[in-house]
């Protein structure tokens, strides 16, 4: 499904990602975990095609073919999904176009005709129930005024409207309360085939009681220093990052 | 003044002084009155230049510098305006009126249906049938001695529309002012209305600016209205015109009592546009709200000058200017507030937010606000950025296309601006102007369905 290989990236010329290294196959989750400003979010934002880090080194292969010949837009059509850590507020855009244009343009890159006006609204009902989300807020701007954990689980719904082969859900988990946590957790779990793959970063094992990871990376100044089986969450919980700031693993 | 300057202001001063006979016939002596103290102004001030503070940002010498036709007396047609032009807005239910080169056009339908003692007709007509009111309003808040474009409008104007609105009465549709350019000279159109709403009324104006040949057009209109105690009046004026017309609009408003206004410029096209709004809140309790979108490419130009007088306590005006600018486009807004000593307790929010698309792409922008009151509220805020990268790469990231995405989100800033529009059916129609606007499909979408073939200017 994935397959990174030494990428190096960087923005205004500081190194962020040392060369890491990942290998994901289908229906496999995968959980990243690792201090702050350890690197997690760029290497989200690097498989998303953010423009404004620079690969230096490296490559990753999505499907088996390089990921650097596209552009966001081709890459979220080819199976790609971030869920962002800091979703973004858009006021102006309504949730409803926003989706429709982007389920189309998903459509369209299938070569299936784009869905009618009541096909649309049947299907955004049926992912609203799916992730528990408020019509109230569907029937909003994108994120506009929306709680912290409103947006993540705003994100899941896109997610579960964009139907992905590789979701990356960057700390979906911070800003959710209990219920919600289940919620999406519940809803990631759902969507979830024996074909499509995720990668889940978080800071807290709450989270992948609910989305079992079968591999567990610890990312620290942008590299891949340990790599384990659920159980390295349950460590990393337990004795905290200093082992791994001391080089002690 | 320049020299160059001088030159033109002397241009058109002759052009009064030659034309001076059919100006004066077709008047009262009222009019012809402030027509001289309107040149006389002229003569001493001439064009205004960017030397003059309130025109900083655009440069009207070289547009009034081109020679343009005048006609000074009502051409006749030999096509029927009514059937020739349709406006395509479906389901706007409106009384409509045509405009031919700044004429009101003698064949529009009799408005039988309007509310009794509503009058709507030519402003030349009104002039003779209605003195009584023509001159208690004529000039008065747009004085013929302050601004030189005005006084240059007092001195040559001789139609436009008269709309009166009793006390008490609501006109039910909003009237719709469809003005229309033909030629097959550069033209140089001076049109002037006068819009008095009693007490209690109720009125809404759509104006639509639209040229059909391909010529050098000049219009310079100035409107006064008078908006009446607890009276509520919408001004909507759409500007489309095409790359070759300068445009100069001036509205002045004076607001009584408890009064509601809104006013919403939506500048979509032309060559060079200078709006002027100027908004006098005359007595306690009114409500202005003083909207304006631009979208200018190319090598256009577009200033939006606005002029709020909170003359009188406890009212609230709240004003909120967006542009677009692309290409080497460029842009003006200066923003005048005045709170007056005696105006304790007024609320005045400004705000000017604009997108610039390249890096040839230049706006200026100035609030100005001068506070004599104590307790009142006043904010103001300017922003001229790009498009927000940030939210360009979230939807992106959904599998939305660069362009695609673009477009969303100069909509969603366009956007802010026509969900002020309080007339059902012309906020979704103008929504997707504005939409094939920023598309480019300006020239394959059209607003409105001429069947007079536009002519082109023999050079
Ligand atoms: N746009 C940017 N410009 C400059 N530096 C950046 C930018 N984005 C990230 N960085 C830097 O890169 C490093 C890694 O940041 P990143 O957001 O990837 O960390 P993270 O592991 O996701 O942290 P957290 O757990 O706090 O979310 C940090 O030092 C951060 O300051
Ligand atoms: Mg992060």
């Amino acid at each position: 499904m994935l397959s990174i290989k030494n990428l190096h990236a960087s923005i205004d010329g500081k190194k962020i990602l040392n060369g890491i290294n990942l290998e994901v196959k289908p229906g496999e989750v995968h959980a990243i975990m690792g201090p702050n400003g350890s690197g997690k979010s760029t290497l989200a934002s690097v498989l998303a095609g953010r423009e404004i880090f620079n690969v230096t080194e490296g490559e990753i292969l999505f499907h088996g073919k390089s990921i650097f010949d596209l552009n966001p837009e081709e890459r979220a059509k080819e199976g790609l999904f971030l869920s962002f850590q800091y979703p973004i507020e858009i006021p102006g855009v309504s949730m409803v176009n926003f989706m429709r244009t982007a389920v189309n343009e998903h459509r369209k890159y299938q070569n299936l005709k784009p869905l009618s006006a009541q096909d649309f609204l049947k299907l955004m009902r049926d992912k609203k129930k799916l992730v528990d989300i408020d019509s109230r807020l569907t029937n909003r701007s994108v994120n506009e005024g929306f709680s912290g954990g409103e947006k993540k689980k705003n994100e899941i719904f896109q997610m579960a409207m964009l139907e992905p082969k590789l979701s990356i859900l960057d700390e979906t988990d911070s800003g959710l309360d209990i219920d919600a946590l289940r919620v999406v957790a519940n809803g990631v779990n759902k969507l979830k085939t024996k074909d499509n793959s995720t990668i889940v970063i978080t800071h807290y094992q709450r989270l992948l009681d609910y989305i079992v990871p079968d591999v567990v990376h610890i990312l620290y100044n942008g590299k891949i220093v340990k790599t384990g089986g659920k159980d390295l969450a349950l460590v990393l919980e337990d004795k905290g990052y200093d082992w791994i700031k001391n080089g002690n693993y | 003044m320049s020299n160059k300057a001088n030159k033109t202001t002397d241009k058109l001063v002759a052009l009064y002084e030659d034309n001076k006979a059919d100006l004066f016939e077709n008047s009262s002596d009222f009019i012809n009155q402030e027509r001289k103290i309107a040149i006389d102004y002229f003569k001493k001030t001439g064009i205004p230049t960017t030397k003059n503070e309130s025109y900083k940002y655009t440069d009207l010498e070289p547009v009034f510098a081109n020679g343009y036709t005048k006609f000074f007396e009502r051409q006749k047609f030999n096509v029927e305006l009514n059937k020739a032009f349709q406006c395509q807005v479906p389901n706007l239910d409106t009384y409509t009126v045509l405009f031919s080169n700044g004429w009101f056009y003698e064949k529009n339908s009799e408005y039988n249906s309007l509310p009794k003692g509503v009058i709507l007709q030519s402003f030349q007509k009104a002039s003779k049938e209605h003195p009584e009111l023509v001159e208690k309003y004529y000039s008065k808040i747009a004085k013929p001695n302050d601004d030189s474009i005005v006084s240059l409008n007092t001195a040559l104007s001789q139609d436009g529309f008269f709309l009166y609105v009793p006390k008490n009465t609501i006109i039910d549709k909003p009237i719709q002012v469809i003005n229309l350019l033909r030629s097959e000279k550069d033209l140089m159109v001076t049109q002037r209305n006068l819009v008095v709403l009693d007490e209690n009324s109720s009125a809404k104006l759509i104006i639509c600016d639209h040229a059909l040949s391909i010529c050098r057009f000049l219009t310079n209109t100035v409107t006064e209205v008078n908006v009446g105690e607890n009276a509520i009046f919408d001004y909507y004026n759409l500007q489309k015109q095409h790359n070759l017309t300068t445009q100069l609009s001036s509205v002045f408003i004076r607001q009584k009592k408890n009064s509601n206004v809104l006013t919403n410029t939506l500048s979509l096209h032309g060559k060079l546009i200078r709006n002027n709004v100027s908004i006098l809140l005359d007595d306690e309790g009114c409500e202005s709200n003083v909207f304006g979108l631009f979208l200018a490419d190319k090598d256009q130009h577009i200033d939006n000058y606005t002029f709020i007088d909170h003359a009188k306590p406890n009212c609230h005006s709240n004003e909120l200017y967006k542009g677009i600018l692309d290409d080497e486009a460029t842009g003006g807004f200066n923003g005048k507030i005045i709170v007056r000593q005696d105006a304790q307790k007024t609320e005045a929010l400004q705000s000017n937010k604009n997108i610039l698309l390249t890096d040839n792409a230049e706006m200026n922008t100035k609030p100005q606000l001068e506070i004599y009151a104590d307790d009142v509220k006043c904010s103001h805020g300017a922003t001229i950025g790009q498009i927000d990268e940030d939210a360009l790469f979230y939807l992106r990231s959904r599998g939305i296309n660069e362009k695609e995405a673009r477009m969303m989100l100069m909509y969603a800033f366009a956007h802010e601006i026509l969900k002020k529009i309080r007339v059902d059916s012309l906020d979704v129609q103008l929504i997707d102007l504005v939409e094939s606007r920023l598309r480019g499909e300006f020239s394959k979408c059209d607003f409105c369905n001429y069947n007079v073939k536009a002519a082109n200017c023999p050079k």
